[in-house]
């Protein structure tokens, strides 16, 4: 049988810096979509209790427990990320392993907020967006899930298969407000 | 243009996608005549003033949603689940 080689995603296309913002791969382990049956919400947020240590997220959230998180992921869905969910979740929820089927990129550094201003249409300012949000949205063009751990780190999903894609459309954009930045200091007064 | 999204809060227009009237949460029962299915798939008023439409939130949670707009002066006035709405 063939040895096969697994690969990342975003093998060869990361870490960049530019300016003052990295970009660099992260390691969400696993991603396992969690959506409970219909009428199941509250069942299968108190089985993820009790296995996790996490309930089953409000719209727009991302919970944290040691090294597993939860991110809310869409409508009667969420994304169980770093770990296997518990076989006793089966009952209340579909199980789907997605590990493989996303992205994971990781944009830091103080002008990230100024950076994703440029693709995404939805408002990532503190006050809109505080520590432990996740919000389903556009990157560009692309479908993306975008967690915001806290500080000036902002956590992107993209299909994997959108992978060159985003990293294109985020070096661009890290690019232009770059040389933004160096002509405000360039100007005198 | 925002649409305010009952799971996300008000989004872009870029997120949506419309499908149209929402007439088509309304199907004729597959015994209908072809008249009933004819004015489901194809005949639509074309209202000066409120109106309601599917949109779906393709590019965010994912919901079918139903939308109340005025097509005179573009406000938008409410959103709903559309499984709600359906219910």
């Amino acid at each position: 049988m063939a040895e096969l080689i697994a690969t990342s995603p975003l093998r060869d296309l990361t870490p960049i810096t530019i300016g003052n913002v990295t970009l660099t791969e992260g390691i969400p382990g696993q991603v396992w979509a969690v959506l409970p049956w219909r009428g199941a919400t509250e069942a299968a947020s108190t089985a993820l209790q009790s296995a996790h240590g996490l309930p089953f997220p409000a719209p727009g959230n991302l919970h944290k427990a040691g090294s597993t998180r939860i991110a809310w992921a869409g409508l009667d869905q969420a994304f169980l990320l770093g770990t296997t969910p518990d076989t006793a979740l089966a009952a209340h929820a579909a199980l789907i392993d997605q590990s493989d089927a996303w992205a994971h990129l990781v944009l830091s550094g103080p002008a990230t907020r100024e950076v994703l201003a440029r693709l995404v249409p939805v408002d990532l300012a503190p006050a809109a967006c505080p520590k432990g949000s996740a919000r389903r949205t556009l990157l560009g063009h692309m479908s993306c899930l975008i967690l915001h751990p806290g500080g000036d780190t902002f956590e992107i999903l993209v299909f994997r298969s959108m992978a060159s894609s985003a990293v294109h459309d985020l070096t661009r954009a890290m690019t232009a407000v770059a040389a933004r930045d160096l002509r405000g200091a360039q100007t005198p007064g | 243009m925002l649409i305010p999204c009952p799971q996300c809060g008000p989004r872009d227009i870029r997120e949506f996608t419309c499908k149209g009237h929402e007439t088509y949460m309304h199907r004729p029962s597959p015994a209908a005549p072809p008249e009933a299915w004819d004015d489901h798939l194809h005949n639509r008023d074309n209202p000066a003033g409120p109106t309601r439409e599917m949109w779906h939130h393709v590019a965010g949670c994912g919901a079918w949603l139903v939308v109340e707009r005025n097509t005179v002066t573009h406000a938008v006035t409410g959103a709903m689940l559309a499984r709600e709405v359906a219910r």
